[in-house]
């Protein structure tokens, strides 16, 4: 890990100072509820050449920063104060010709969600060489030989002819590296990358983790790294620096902060990471009567030609007080089966068995008595609560009916208690309540309905690091004393791997592997099952090192 | 994309054959009697009746439905008493008044309509988009708040009344322009410009209050977009920002809308030409419903119906055109 | 600009309490919104006054004061301003010589009784066949979207001049107006109604409702109504001033309330031929036409913005095809 020579240490910064120096940043906002202070006395440094990654969860003011650096907040109302500068100028006070030359050609921002942070009208190859010539006065054509040089840097296969397509033509994958070869373009001295991996599939991550790496050693930039994932902190960078609520909790070189954390706050984030080597169920319970059985499910979309099918021959067995976990990436079709196991969607083929009886055939009405039984906590807490109804009126809806009016709001309490919230809170509405409190609104509605099979659908992903597994442990808690079916979809295969018994792993709409968490965690059979976990991040970065070698010997692993 | 534009056009030849049941029905139960509107003050009963004949309004509506529609697809020929009539296809009907065929009225009529929402469309796309732009790039000063109150302003005058008062300023006030009186483009094209220049400006200048808010809104919609965070991160001008990539956001909707409204003038722009005394197809087809010459009524109204069905395709060509991620389906 | 913060937002998604003294206010400091709203307000109160003012005024909307008008240069009214004196406020018809302030009056009950009762038509035909095109199955969806699509390949205005010449003199004139501007006219209600419940029947608490056992009725009415009713109040605001110019171009085009009845687009019909001569006839009624229309823009476009600032935007494009021109 030790970073090459930065080959224009010569920059504008007087020798022996940083290249990025942010002493005392504080920045506010006014709300309509108020001033909200983003950023508070927050100060750090960056050498050419060196990685730091902000490390934090939504509201500890991370992205803020990395805004400051480029002086994003000029114009916005926000109030910025404390010292910030990058190579010498400060983005809050340069006059406009100098801030626009600093924006790109000194630091260059990689923004989170690359499919809205590209000009959807302009093609690639126009976009990153209008970019270039900002900062190199060129020819239009000079700039397109360069857009398709850096966009062949960065493994884009066919670099000229791509470089035609729109944002919408290319990959997830595709178009975060076209946003690093926008980067690329400017030769910037310094990278800035806000959340660069969060909207990918974790294959796909570690490809960009490690090119963003390789990229950073060749050229000698530097890297600040906007994050709230620990193991990718821990793939890339050299230092970390913890922040909450806008402050600095804790700072040092990344193997130190992970190993040894000094702040009681950094070891609880660390604690709740799940990791592919941490504690895992005891062992299953007895084996049951089949709760739930699918035999060779599939769900077509569409008709005719254009139809797509998103899930086929999906078979799987679900018994009382087992936890099933569902683990893929996007696309593969793990949340259709999900909700074709709770009836919301109807299977195209396929036998569906609850207790011994057909259910995937029945129609709504005769379905009516199975719909209890069978239920599902969605992915959004958001969105998955009427925003108009209170939250005590949502959970009733499912409280069986002949309770009784004050039976059921007898019920309802007692159920915000079970599932960890105040009983007292049941008139209050969905907004008034945080992502994981309305996660746990969803699954005390779930509960209400006194179901034998609970579906949940990416349950935490929304959610915080600290939260997830507040939220995983409750559901695990609710299961073991209820007896519940459980079936865990999710995308990050550590978090399955610490709540479920049994794992299947879906890929383009097919079961690929399927097994207790020893067969499928420790030997894995199927190759993508192999290259998933492959990708996940270590959270040691030696260990990170060492795998990222691996890697790159066998890029077949990660290119699946 | 020929799968799309056939299905596309299938859909529109449906519309207007419902289109066409609609007007028949409707005329049907008309209480004026065509026959004696169409032979005169001074027709007696026996005339009246031969009028009738002759006009094949003995027929049941049905049947004289099948024969329009035949006419349209493959020609009829009518009988005008002593002689038989060819009528080609697309025969849309003698009129009842002046016996002349609709569809050469129409064509008649049409360069007056069609000339008149041309003009307008310069006129809208130069002031409607171009107002909007400026406030746009303007937002917030005090440039932006004169022009955000002209378009309100522009958005609560009705077309007949900006006229009126375009009339009474231009003419009768300033005397800048003679009263305009409709002379035909092949006659003598600059008075023909010279009196279509209040119409042109009258319609153009009232769809443009529109057009100011679309292209206002749609800039300022894709301003926000996370795609201009982007450009101004790596040092992109605020100017390049709005004229570069947020006017491009812009041209989809206007490109859109004004198809759709230049279908929907092609079928006549019924107060403007009645104010300024345009002979197009929406006079028309006001002086056919009041003489209720049901051939007419029914022939124009097809003809705009297929002007805004055909725009409508038109429309959502050039969007899919000006926006290569819209998907024809 | 988008805030580049991920500090805590202002919550998004408020309740129905929550949302009319939201709404209030933010309508509260937009100026404008509430001199628009003070307008009509008072525009409301004179309409239903109109025949209290007329009493007051001691003006009859119908009489004739041949009197007052010059016959020698073709009945223009005596005096400067159109004739405006201590009795007529406003001065007089030229030709007939009838009180113009008080015919304004009554021509505002008409603009607003129509508009009024059109939108409420529109409105309700809209939120019947688009729910039942978006929930319906896929012919339902279909027929009813083929039928909307005849809808606005009519040329409404036409068609509407069409209609009022066949129905018999005797129907009430209003109600017809209202009639044929409201069946007209509601193909942006229904594709805006369909387009949302599309959107929200796959929202997830509606699906959880089917969780629930709830059946498909009481998912629509507790889980999809109330959600509706922001857009389509909405569209309402967007509808009224449209709807007040559709009823002054009918008259305006003679095919709306038969006279003697007064109504502001048959009296700019008629100032067609004055102009030159009583510039006054033709600038009282397009200034209250342009006031009423303008104030219920400007108030119906605070009110959109209040509610949802980015469907806004949206709103105003569908509105495009339903100008008359």
């Amino acid at each position: 890990m030790t970073p090459t020579a930065d080959p224009r240490t010569t920059g504008h910064a007087p020798a022996g100072r940083p290249l990025v120096e942010v002493r005392d940043l504080t920045v506010e906002f006014d709300t309509a509820d108020g001033t909200v202070r983003a950023v508070d006395r927050l100060s750090l440094t960056l050498d050419a050449g060196r990685a730091l990654a902000l490390v934090g969860e939504s509201g500890s003011g991370k992205s803020t920063v990395a805004a400051a650096l480029l002086g994003l907040h000029r114009g916005t109302g926000a109030r910025v104060t404390g010292t910030v500068l990058v190579d010498g100028t400060d983005p809050a006070a340069a006059p406009p010709a100098v801030l626009r030359r600093l924006r790109g050609g000194l630091a260059a921002m990689v923004f989170q969600d690359p499919l809205s942070a590209l000009d959807p009208y302009l093609a690639i190859g126009d976009q990153i060489a209008e970019v270039h010539r900002l900062h190199h006065p060129v020819s239009r054509r000079a700039a397109r030989a360069r857009a398709v040089e850096v966009l062949d840097r960065v493994g884009i296969p066919d670099a000229a002819r791509r470089a035609r397509s729109r944002p919408h033509e290319f990959s997830g994958g595709m178009r975060q590296r076209a946003l690093l070869a926008m980067a690329l373009a400017c030769d910037p001295r310094v990278v800035v990358a806000d959340e660069p991996t969060t909207a990918l599939d974790v294959t796909v991550q570690a490809q960009i983790l490690d090119l963003l790496h390789e990229l950073r050693h060749e050229t000698g930039t530097a890297l600040l790294l906007v994050t709230h994932d620990v193991g990718v902190a821990a793939e890339s960078a050299d230092e970390v620096l913890v922040m909450r609520g806008g402050r600095e909790v804790e700072r040092g070189p990344v193997g130190r902060v992970l190993a040894a954390p000094a702040a009681p706050y950094t070891r609880r984030l660390l604690d709740a990471v799940p990791r592919l080597d941490g504690p895992v169920r005891p062992p299953a319970p007895p084996e049951g009567e089949p709760l739930l059985e699918a035999v060779g499910l599939r769900k077509e979309f569409g008709r005719g030609r254009s139809a797509v099918t998103a899930v086929t021959d999906a078979s799987l067995t679900l018994r009382a007080g087992e936890t099933l976990g569902l683990v893929g990436e996007s696309g593969s079709g793990k949340t259709t089966l999900g909700r074709m196991l709770v009836r919301l969607l109807d299977p195209t083929g396929g036998e569906l068995r609850y207790r011994g009886e057909e259910i995937g055939r029945l129609d709504e009405r005769r379905l009516r008595p199975f719909r209890r039984e069978l239920q599902l906590v969605f992915q959004d807490p958001a969105s998955s609560l009427n925003p108009r109804r209170t939250i005590g009126d949502s959970i009733a809806e499912f409280v069986p009916r002949g309770t009784g009016g004050a039976g059921t709001r007898a019920r309802v309490r007692d159920l915000l208690d079970r599932v960890g919230l105040d009983p007292d809170r049941l008139d209050a509405y969905p907004h008034e309540f945080s992502g994981g409190q309305r996660q746990r609104v969803g699954i005390a509605r779930a509960l209400a309905a006194e179901p034998r099979v609970i579906v949940c659908d990416e349950p935490v992903s929304a959610l915080d690091v600290t939260t997830q597994a507040q939220v995983t442990a409750l559901l695990c808690d609710l299961q073991a004393e209820l007896g519940l079916g459980l079936v865990f979809i999710a995308h990050d295969l550590a978090v399955v791997r610490r709540v479920s018994d049994r794992v299947a792993v879906m890929r383009a709409g097919r079961i690929v592997e399927q097994g207790t968490v020893a067969e499928v965690y420790d030997t894995p059979a199927d190759p993508y099952t192999r290259s998933l976990l492959a990708a996940v991040p270590a959270l040691d970065p030696v260990l990170a090192a060492e795998r990222r070698a691996r890697r790159a010997r066998h890029p077949e692993l990660a290119g699946i | 994309m020929t799968r799309y534009l056939l299905r596309r056009l299938a859909g529109a030849a449906l519309v207007l054959l419902a289109l066409s049941v609609l007007v028949y029905a409707l005329f049907y139960v008309v209480p004026g009697d065509p026959a004696r509107l169409a032979c005169g003050e001074r027709c007696n009963p026996a005339q009246i009746a031969q009028v009738r004949a002759r006009l094949g309004l003995e027929d049941g509506v049905l049947t004289q439905y099948l024969h329009f529609l035949q006419g349209v697809v493959a020609g009829r020929s009518h009988s005008t008493g002593t002689a038989l009539v060819p009528c080609d296809a697309p025969c849309l009907g003698l009129s009842y008044q002046t016996g002349q065929q609709v569809t050469a009225l129409i064509l008649e009529r049409l360069p007056a309509t069609a000339s008149l929402a041309l003009g307008a469309l310069v006129v809208w796309l130069l002031v409607g988009v171009g107002t909007g732009l400026l406030s746009a790039l303007r937002r917030g000063g005090p440039t932006e708040r004169i022009l955000t109150v002209l378009t309100l302003a522009g958005t609560g005058t009705p077309v007949f009344v900006l006229g009126l008062l375009l009339l009474m300023a231009v003419c009768a006030h300033l005397q800048w322009l003679p009263f305009p009186t409709y002379v035909p483009l092949g006659e003598d094209p600059e008075q023909w410009a010279w009196n279509m220049l209040l119409p042109w400006l009258t319609l153009g200048l009232f769809e443009s209050a529109k057009y100011a808010r679309l292209t206002r809104s749609s800039v300022l919609e894709t301003l926000a977009d996370d795609h201009i965070r982007t450009f101004r991160a790596y040092g992109a001008a605020e100017r390049t920002l709005v004229t570069r990539h947020a006017l491009r956001g812009a041209v989809p909707p206007v490109v859109a809308v004004s198809a759709v409204d230049l279908g929907s003038m092609f079928g006549g722009a019924v107060l403007t030409e009645s104010l300024f005394g345009i002979p197009g197809l929406g006079r028309t087809l006001i002086d056919g419903v009041r003489q209720v010459d049901l051939p007419v009524v029914v022939g124009v109204t097809l003809v705009m119906g297929a002007f805004v069905v055909l725009a409508g395709v038109l429309a959502d060509l050039l969007h899919a055109a000006a926006d290569r991620r819209v998907v024809l389906t | 600009m988008t805030a580049v913060t991920d500090a805590p937002a202002p919550v998004a998604g408020t309740p129905a309490t929550g949302a009319a003294r939201q709404v209030w206010r933010r309508l509260r400091t937009r100026p404008a919104a509430l001199v628009s709203a003070a307008v009509l307000l008072l525009l409301i109160v004179l309409a239903a006054a109109a025949p209290l003012l007329a009493a007051l005024t001691g003006q009859d909307p119908y009489a004739y004061h041949d009197e007052l008008v010059d016959s020698a240069r073709g009945g223009v009214p005596h005096g400067a301003f159109g004739g405006a004196s201590a009795d007529h406020w406003l001065g007089v018809e030229p030709g007939t010589g009838r009180d113009l302030f008080v015919r304004l009056l009554y021509g505002a009950r008409i603009s607003l009784l129509v508009a009024v009762g059109a939108t409420a038509l529109q409105i309700l035909i809209g939120l019947v066949v688009g729910l039942a095109a978006g929930l319906g199955n896929r012919w339902v969806d279909g027929l009813l979207g083929r039928v909307t699509d005849v809808l606005v390949a009519l040329p409404m205005l036409v068609l509407a001049v069409a209609l009022t010449a066949v129905v018999p003199r005797d129907f009430p004139r209003p109600l017809l107006l209202i009639l044929v501007i409201g069946l007209l006219g509601w193909a942006g209600t229904s594709r805006i109604v369909r387009a949302q419940t599309l959107v929200l029947k796959n929202l997830d608490h509606v699906s959880a409702a089917r969780l629930a056992g709830s059946g498909r009725r009481r998912t629509a009415r507790r889980e999809l109504l109330p959600a509706l009713a922001a857009p389509v109040l909405t569209y309402a605001a967007i509808l009224v001033p449209t709807n007040i110019v559709v009823e002054a171009s009918l008259s305006f085009l003679g095919v709306g309330v038969t006279p003697p009845t007064p109504s502001w687009g048959q009296m700019l019909s008629t100032a067609q031929t004055w102009f030159r001569a009583d510039p006054a006839y033709v600038l009282l009624p397009a200034g209250s036409l342009f006031v009423t229309v303008l104030a219920s823009t400007v108030l119906g476009d605070a009110v959109r913005t209040a509610l949802d600032p980015r469907e806004a935007s949206r709103l105003r494009v569908g509105t495009a095809k339903e100008t008359a021109r």
